[in-house]
């Protein structure tokens, strides 16, 4: 049962993942998909105040990116916000594909789409390398909670 | 006037497309393009020329030092020093600063002595001399700045004392723009018997410079933001002080002579210079000088504040947009911040656009502090930018701006 569940899981974030590539397949240039993630961007979950402390904050970033996870029925929940619009559309996709799993999916998940609709040139301008420090954070936090659940 | 069309063919990475949009290149500051006469040479001397300086007695090798050598002369004359024993080769604007520190500093400066640098430093021009003062047990002195971005003259004067013994500060602030009054820094300085040693990386593009006027002591920058190839830099040192200084990196060229007793070291400026130099860049950077004063520097100085000017008036009527660093003296750099808008995605949006603008702390982390900011995205022009251009960036800016609000 445990073992279905955990394949199940693997399976929507590949599928979410998936409907993110085609969703940018509309798009044939920079500037449209900067607005559309503009556009995410504006549309992220609000984090509290209270959680937009220098502990939350990621290094690395040219922008500032929080980043805070709760466990809810075993698995994670993310708040996160940044000063950058076009970071808080990167991060809402993230969030979207990793939002609501399981610890030891996240951590064991591939994330192609990335890599498929182009995030990565994008997010490695500047030396800021901040989607890849994003991405660590996650993994980290999901590696916690899994020890704990152990 | 120059003559822009002319020019802008002159510089063959201009004319491609970026993102599907014409290529507008606003990062003049942190490096500027290179016209073809300057790729032709550096071919050319790998072609042609190619053999190490100083060493040898055939043919090729007496060509590259010719060309070397001629070098030095043109920056003489770009800078006005004395002698070509005053000019040394160095990487860059930052090696030139360390080079300062850590020979000048070694030799001449003792626990409690004091240096002085400013708010508006880049980097560069911090971190040696902390990293000297921290060994010498000094003292770091920074002279304030103003909202607009000028030093405050009575602070300045207020941090001069005996102890102080080296000034180092910028000629052009490369985050504001601002144009130091570096005559008078160096006047006063020399008052209290202190060195005086001026980055002159966001200078040395825009307008003359004459070291013998300004009577500074060490003026350092790079070839590269001067339309010549990375790599190669300028120290110009006096040369009574460049004398009493020990050398920096020990190895061939910089020698007299070697035995394991003892060694002698060479004359100015070859003291300064160990080991195989980057001869290619060198001899590039000459065609760069000679490049420079075909156009002509007034000209060039007169077109790029033409630029600044119809820049930041028409910036001023984003909304919410704010010019940080608006003093009265300003060289062709404009960097501003929008509200609601991050810095960041600004560059992106432009980038997006064809334009490439800098975004971020431009290596003055204590400068964005001043001002209670992380960054801010900013615009440098070069003598091959135009209005059109600006006027098309502000256009956009306008646009991108609405769309990330
Ligand atoms: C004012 C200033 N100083 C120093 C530097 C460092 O120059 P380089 O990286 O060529 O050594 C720069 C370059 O950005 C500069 O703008």
């Amino acid at each position: 049962m445990k073992l279905f569940s955990k394949f199940a899981k693997i399976m929507k974030i590949n599928e979410i993942q998936d409907e993110i590539i085609e969703e940018f397949a509309l798009f044939d240039n920079k500037n449209d998909t900067y607005n559309y993630i503009i556009e995410l961007g504006k549309k992220l979950v609000f984090m509290p105040e209270n959680y937009k402390i220098e502990q939350n904050l990621i290094k690395g970033c040219q922008s500032r990116v929080w980043l805070f996870p709760e466990l809810h029925e075993d698995k994670i929940q993310f708040f996160a916000d940044s000063d950058s619009t076009i970071v808080k559309g990167i991060i809402s996709l993230l969030v979207r594909v990793l939002d609501q799993q399981y610890p030891a999916d996240i951590l064991t998940a591939d994330l192609y789409f990335i890599d498929k609709i182009g995030l990565q040139s994008m997010l490695s301008m500047n030396r800021s390398n901040g989607l890849l420090a994003m991405i660590k954070q996650i993994k980290m936090y999901a590696l916690a909670f899994e020890s704990v659940q152990k | 006037m120059l003559n822009l069309s002319q020019i802008r063919n002159d510089f063959p990475i201009l004319h491609q497309q970026i993102q599907g949009k014409p290529l507008i290149y606003f990062d003049n500051a942190a490096t500027s393009q290179k016209p073809q006469a300057v790729i032709d040479v550096l071919n050319n001397y790998y072609q042609k020329i190619n053999s190490n300086v100083h060493r040898g007695v055939h043919t090729l090798a007496e060509r590259s030092t010719t060309a070397f050598e001629a070098t030095r002369e043109a920056v003489r004359k770009f800078v006005n020093a004395k002698t070509i024993e005053e000019i040394i080769y160095t990487k860059g604007t930052t090696e030139g600063i360390n080079l300062v520190a850590s020979s000048y500093g070694k030799k001449f400066l003792t626990k409690g002595d004091e240096i002085i640098i400013s708010t508006m430093e880049h980097h560069s021009n911090i971190v040696p001399w902390q990293m000297l003062c921290e060994e010498k047990d000094l003292v770091l002195k920074v002279i304030p700045i103003n909202d607009d971005g000028d030093l405050i003259w009575e602070e300045f004067e207020k941090l001069l004392s005996p102890k102080t013994k080296i000034v180092a500060v910028t000629h052009v602030s490369n985050a504001l723009g601002t144009i130091n009054p570096v005559k008078k820094i160096t006047e006063l300085a020399h008052q209290v018997g202190a060195v005086v040693l001026l980055d002159g990386a966001q200078a040395s593009p825009h307008f003359e410079i004459d070291v013998q006027d300004l009577d500074c002591d060490f003026y350092v920058f790079s070839g590269h933001k001067i339309y010549a190839p990375t790599g190669i830099g300028i120290l110009y040192g006096k040369k009574a002080i460049l004398e009493q200084m020990p050398p920096y990196l020990g190895g061939g060229e910089m020698i007299k002579e070697v035995t394991f007793e003892k060694t002698t070291y060479n004359d100015l400026p070859f003291k300064f210079e160990a080991g195989t130099p980057n001869i290619a860049d060198v001899v590039a950077l000459k065609t760069a000088i000679d490049y420079i004063h075909s156009v002509g520097k007034t000209n060039i100085a007169q077109h790029e504040h033409n630029l600044l000017t119809f820049a930041t008036d028409s910036l001023k009527t984003i909304k919410g947009l704010k010019i940080i660093g608006q003093a009265k003296n300003k060289a062709s750099v404009i960097s501003f911040i929008v509200d609601g808008a991050h810095h960041m995605d600004i560059g992106m949006m432009l980038d997006a656009n064809g334009i490439a603008v800098r975004t971020g702390n431009h290596c003055t982390m204590p400068l964005m502090k001043r001002f209670g900011i992380t960054g801010t995205a900013r615009a440098s022009f070069a003598m091959y930018n135009s209005i059109e251009e600006v006027e098309f960036f502000v256009k956009k800016l306008d646009e991108i701006v609405q769309q990330i609000r």
